[in-house]
């Protein structure tokens, strides 16, 4: 028997509505009591967590881990080593590897414990074949193969008669859809949002209405299919109205907020700093604050990464030539913590549903998100108001295409546990 | 920002002041008068765009100043190869001592400033900045009009796609004139009158030019339209400057062309060869200009 004591700590868990002192008793990788302090047992070991934070397991929906076929940007052991040092304790990895994840082998490849991932990993698989929007994969062998949701994203699924086919088949499985929305016919070559700063820069623009148009569509399909589908990095504020408008009707939409989609806009590409072009392009400040308005009001399920790296001869090109993406999984709590808790007051509560909570319940993993007896011993362990400064030079992920070095955050991970065992302490 | 600029990467960046410079020294300057100021200097003309009229510009320009020149085009040598931006730069670096690049993305000029110690100089950068071709111009209209404070600049044609309409349009409005953005809407979005202080958008031709003291006709970038559909014949019916329209403008005005330019499409023959176009001037002075740049950017820098 192996046990841990988490003592002293605030327990901010809103699966069982508890908000107030607790103490954590762990045992074989389980969550064995949760009790008043001092009320509990002692165990092998005990963590100190007075003054802090205590948080069901932070869950990201949205990484891409490159492994296979891209292990020059990043590895699933270096990946997932970046999450545990973000307070991440499962991470969703998305399928554009090379190859493409569309296959259970590859999905199972990904969960081997050879990888040597440092925390929870759960695939997204293609949800079509090579993810090249001709075919759907086969969503049943992949779940039986640990998948926990299909989409293709990187890229949307553009027809029509597919995506109701995708969300119809994803429907009978119990699984979500997550969709990238962006109708590529509107934005071929278009390194940038399509506004003001696009035209100064003599940039190509992506239409705001490249991805609400697709989120329409999506969400009218979803009625039709009685399925569940989620929005994947939404960064316009007319695609927010319209997830807004599909909860309102009851149907099972969910939506993702990126940290760089409430901390930028378009107007950071000025320069042309690639650290600041990813897909979806930074929009209109009015677009950030919509998005800033939605985390606060609910609208916005949870908030990921899109963690996305890049090596630097990649990045450190013409504007036009630069991949898209940016690193993240470090500075989620950071951001999060600083910009809405601390800056907008949102509570704690409201915190945790974004990182945990929602992102469990959204790809439904049982026993994880919540710290009630029986569930996964994740757990995250924050200061919410310690100031620290990001150092982009000591990431622990393989790349650092990130604007984000020498940013100063209130609000720290301190100790980040999977299944009872300590894998990160600041 | 005061002095002279380092590199030379648009207008946007430049005071008023290093506008003025610039022309100043420009008017000082003649091809058929070599100078030595930048003997022993070496000067690398990098094309990664087919260009004649600015490479050869730029050409005449460094010899007629004593500097010698090496022109690497992007279909010759590494860089076809498959040689990164930076490391052609980086290569080059260590063997001149200024750059001139054309290049078909936005920004490139910008990375090599970024990367490199040696001055830049953009010769035409995407649809984002042609600042040297933006200072001929303003050189050619103050050989003919006192100032362009005041002036009623209209450009019409291909804004969106044209770097030469953004750098005017910077250089402009820093000296005071009144610029009118005049074109259909998939050419003139009306983002573009954000791009610098007091522009407006008419899209009446005939309600444009009402009045202009320049105007500046741009060419249709076919090559750059991908997918945008426009119809020609209909294009010419709207904003082709014929012998009506360019009655409409003070009798005194001037009709330029930054070049390269399609008879019969942007303006008549009669237009193009009447006594009010000074198309050939802006050529010459393009020497005389980029004279000026390069003697300001490399003189008295060792």
């Amino acid at each position: 028997m192996n046990s841990l004591l988490i003592r002293g700590g605030h327990l901010v868990d809103p699966a069982q509505n508890i908000d107030e002192p607790r103490d954590i008793l762990i045992v074989d990788g389980r969550v064995a009591e949760v009790g008043a302090p001092g009320k509990l047992q002692s165990a092998d070991k005990v963590v100190n967590a007075l003054g802090l934070i205590v948080a069901p397991g932070l869950i990201d929906l949205h990484v891409h881990l490159r492994e296979p076929g891209q292990t020059h940007k990043e590895t699933i052991a270096t990946g997932t080593a970046a999450a545990a040092a973000g307070g991440f304790t499962s991470v969703c990895a998305m399928p554009n590897t090379k190859p493409v994840n569309d296959s259970p082998a590859i999905t199972r490849w990904m969960q081997d414990p050879e990888r040597g991932a440092v925390v929870n990993v759960f695939p997204i698989a293609a949800a079509t074949a090579g993810s090249a929007g001709e075919k759907l994969s086969d969503f049943a062998a992949l779940c039986r193969a640990g998948a926990v949701a299909v989409s293709d994203d990187g890229k949307p699924i553009l027809d029509d008669a597919l995506m109701h086919e995708a969300l119809a088949t994803a429907a009978r499985l119990g699984i979500p859809v997550i969709q990238h929305a962006e109708d590529t016919r509107l934005t071929a070559s278009a390194p940038m949002h399509l506004g003001v700063t696009s035209f100064r820069l003599g940039l190509r623009g992506q239409p705001a209405e490249a991805e609400w148009k697709i989120v329409e569509r999506d969400i009218r399909l979803a009625e039709m299919a009685g399925a569940q589908l989620h929005v994947a990095h939404i960064s316009t504020r007319e695609g927010l109205a319209l997830v807004r408008e599909a909860k309102q009707r009851g149907l099972k939409v969910s939506a993702e907020a990126c940290p760089h989609y409430f901390l930028f806009t378009d107007e950071n590409c000025a320069d042309y700093d690639t650290r600041y072009k990813m897909n979806p392009p930074l929009r209109t400040a009015a677009d950030r604050d919509a998005l800033l308005h939605g985390l606060v009001d609910g609208t916005l399920d949870i908030i990921a990464s899109d963690h996305a790296p890049h090596a630097k001869f990649e990045k450190f090109v013409e504007f036009d030539r630069a991949a898209f993406g940016i690193t993240g999984l470090e500075i989620v709590v950071g951001a999060t913590l600083t910009h809405l808790h601390r800056a907008r007051k949102v509570p704690l509560k409201r915190i945790i549903e974004l990182l945990s909570t929602n992102p469990a319940r959204i790809v439904h993993l049982e026993g994880r998100g919540t710290l009630a007896p029986g569930a996964h011993a994740d757990v995250t362990v924050l200061d919410p108001k310690k100031r620290w400064i990001y150092d982009l030079s000591k990431t622990l992920s393989k790349s650092r295409n990130a604007p984000y070095g020498g940013m100063e955050f209130y609000g720290k991970v301190m100790k980040t546990i999977v299944a009872g065992n300590i894998v990160f302490e600041a | 920002m005061n002095g002279k600029p380092r590199s030379l990467l648009g207008i946007e960046p430049l005071t008023s002041r290093q506008i003025i410079d610039f022309l100043s020294a420009a008017r000082k300057m003649d091809p058929k008068r070599p100078r030595t100021t930048l003997r022993g200097r070496r000067i690398a003309l990098l094309f990664y765009e087919n260009s004649t009229r600015t490479r050869v510009s730029f050409e005449v320009a460094a010899k007629s100043l004593g500097a010698s020149t090496v022109v690497m085009h992007a279909s010759s040598s590494s860089i076809e190869k498959g040689e990164s931006l930076k490391d052609t730069g980086l290569t080059l670096q260590s063997i001149v001592d200024a750059i001139v690049v054309r290049h078909p993305n936005s920004g490139a000029p910008t990375l090599l400033s970024r990367i490199l110690d040696i001055p830049i100089v953009n010769a035409g950068d995407g649809m984002h900045e042609h600042p040297s071709q933006a200072l001929l111009d303003a050189f050619t209209i103050l050989e003919h009009k006192k100032t362009l404070k005041g002036l009623k600049i209209v450009t019409v044609g291909d804004i969106y796609h044209s770097r030469v309409a953004r750098s005017d349009a910077h250089l402009f409005t820093k000296l005071g004139a009144h610029v009118t953005f005049c074109g259909p809407e998939v050419l003139l979005p009306e983002e573009a009158t954000q791009l610098a202080p007091g522009i407006r958008i008419v899209r009446d031709m005939d309600e444009a030019l009402t009045g202009a003291d320049v105007v500046m006709m741009l060419r249709v970038q076919q090559e750059r339209l991908s997918g945008l559909q426009i119809n020609l014949d209909e294009y010419i019916r709207r904003y082709q400057l014929n012998p009506r329209r360019v009655k409409l403008a003070k009798k005194n005005a001037l009709v330029m062309h930054p070049g390269p330019m399609i008879r019969g499409m942007e303006m008549t023959d009669e237009v193009a060869d009447g006594p009010q176009s000074v198309v050939l001037e802006q050529v010459l002075n393009g020497v005389k200009v980029r004279m000026a740049i390069l003697a300001s950017i490399l003189g008295g820098r060792r």
